[in-house]
């Protein structure tokens, strides 16, 4: 601990399912306070990366270390739940699918793993929720359920969930995929102005505009590898290898095409409108 | 229809009839502990509990009640198992019934949504504090319903006991049979009794259901 050692250093690692090698030997570092994208195409293993960082999904091969301590420490049963319990309180992670308890109010959605894990009162947990939920703009939504909830409003209390264990760092699998584009926005706001208060993050994201203005460096993954790393202006606008320019030539096709439909029903609306 | 005797004899059918709660009620318990034993077991990281659990349920499953409740009755003193037929027939169906609510259990455990219990893990929860908090509670939900299924079917399926001669609904109607030889009425009013207490138990269950319905 006592040598200089990078926030988040993953090593080698490797995952395979069967015969299926999903992560071959990726390394890479994230330094305190920075803000990474890992993009790439659907099935590259970017997912299998970022949660094998909390280990939910275990490596074969390799090791994840988190400010000079090794998640991935092979422990007897036991031993190891306790360690890897106390290293996941460190690490927030926010789902496509949001995740949260249906079961559960905003609120204690937010207070849950606070009170059990760090024996919170009653009173310091609502004081800590109001926190968190007022920083994400959902104060108001405090006592309502998740199913009461919009998709970005959802994704915002999840947001507010993991920041309430105080995490070192966050990891965002495509947060905002499973929205719907309005909702967009008001999550990567959120995502800002984390940001903007240094919060270490990783970030799988589809959206390149959003890597190229949030992030300090964004990781280009392609079966199973990472192709081609750097700062955004550069990957995106001069990437080097063949494959990463493939990629952001179909994903911009793509996304003008997208761009192109929602246009065009936003017309066919209008004229409707005008019918009436 | 004989109205006259139904009106004279129904105070006896009545008394079996609380008979046929008390056996409802003590299986459907006995049933809930051994099921919920058996579906922890049947999810247990621990193979050998698994196998238990998995044979439990298959041998239950596997055989008519009437034989489970006939070993334990007849069968059993020859292996030093002295119970009286009520107690045989609690224990029998409760373990009986216990299969079919172990699967029920599981089934709703498992279909509480595998993301949950990720997002519990990943805010640092234990294995087992993420099931008390996130699992459990939801699937408690999903399997009021399923559950109240199981315990209709056992309602009715008190009615065994009568073959190991519990005077219950089922064995009064045939006794005042023997005397009376009106099997239609005897057996309509039993009929009558069994479906007021299987539509009592209905309601409780779907206002149990509404009751801890989410929002
Ligand atoms: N549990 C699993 N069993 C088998 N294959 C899996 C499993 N999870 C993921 N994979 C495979 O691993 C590859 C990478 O998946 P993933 O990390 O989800 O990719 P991405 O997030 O980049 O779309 C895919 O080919 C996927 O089919
Ligand atoms: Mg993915």
């Amino acid at each position: 601990m006592t040598e200089a050692h990078k926030f988040v250093d993953i090593r080698h690692a490797q995952k395979a399912y069967g015969d299926l090698e999903v992560l071959k030997d990726i390394s890479l570092t994230v330094d305190r306070g920075e803000i990474v994208a890992i993009i790439g195409p659907s099935g590259s293993g970017k997912s299998t990366l970022l949660r094998a960082i909390n280990d939910l999904d275990s490596l074969t091969g390799g090791e994840v270390w988190l400010d000079g301590v090794q998640i991935n420490k092979d422990l007897p049963y036991r031993q190891y739940e306790k360690h890897i319990n106390a290293m996941r309180q460190q690490v927030g992670m926010v789902f496509q699918h949001f995740n949260l308890f249906p079961h559960l109010s905003v609120r204690d959605n937010v207070t849950m793993a606070p009170k059990l894990l760090k024996g919170l009162s009653d009173k310091e947990a609502d004081k800590l929720a109001e926190e968190q939920l007022n920083h994400v703009g959902m104060l108001e939504r405090i006592d309502y359920y998740p199913s009461q909830l919009s998709g970005g409003q959802k994704q915002r209390v999840a947001i507010a969930r993991a920041l309430a264990m105080q995490p070192k760092l966050m990891l965002f699998d495509e947060a905002t995929s499973a929205l719907d584009p309005e909702l967009v926005e008001e999550v990567n706001l959120v995502m800002k102005r984390l940001a903007e208060e240094h919060m270490t993050m990783i970030i799988v994201t589809h959206e390149m505009d959003f890597a190229a203005s949030v992030c300090d460096r964004v990781i280009f993954m392609d079966k199973g590898v990472v192709v081609e790393q750097g700062p955004p202006s550069v990957v995106f606008q001069n990437p080097t290898e063949e494959r990463t320019k493939e990629f952001l030539r179909k994903h911009l096709a793509q996304h003008h095409a997208q761009n192109a439909a929602e246009a065009a029903a936003l017309t066919a609306a209008q004229t409707n409108e005008g019918a009436k | 229809m004989d109205i006259e005797l139904i009106l004279k004899v129904y105070p006896y059918f009545l008394e079996a009839a609380v008979v046929t709660i008390e056996l409802s009620v003590l299986t459907v318990l006995l049933g809930l502990i051994c099921g919920a034993l058996a579906a922890a077991a049947r999810m247990s990281r621990f193979r050998l509990l698994r196998i238990i659990g998995a044979v439990y349920v298959s041998v239950f499953r596997g055989t008519p009640a009437l034989i489970q409740l006939f070993l334990l009755y007849f069968g059993g003193p020859q292996i030093g198992i002295q119970l009286d037929a009520f107690e045989a027939g609690v224990i029998g169906l409760g373990l009986n019934i216990g299969a079919y609510m172990a699967e029920t259990m599981r089934g709703a455990i498992v279909s509480v949504d595998g993301g949950q219990t990720e997002a519990a893990r990943t805010l640092g929860l234990s294995r087992t504090q993420a099931f008390r908090k996130v699992t459990l509670p939801q699937a408690m939900r999903l399997m009021i319903r399923p559950l109240g299924v199981n315990i209709n079917a056992q309602i009715k399926g008190t009615a065994l006991v009568a073959a190991i001669s519990v005077v219950e609904l089922t064995y009064t109607a045939q006794r005042y049979i023997g005397s009376t030889y009106k099997p239609f009425e005897m057996f309509f009013l039993a009929g009558v009794l069994y479906i007021l207490i299987i539509t009592v138990t209905g309601k409780g269950i779907s206002y149990l259901d509404r009751k801890v319905r989410l929002p």
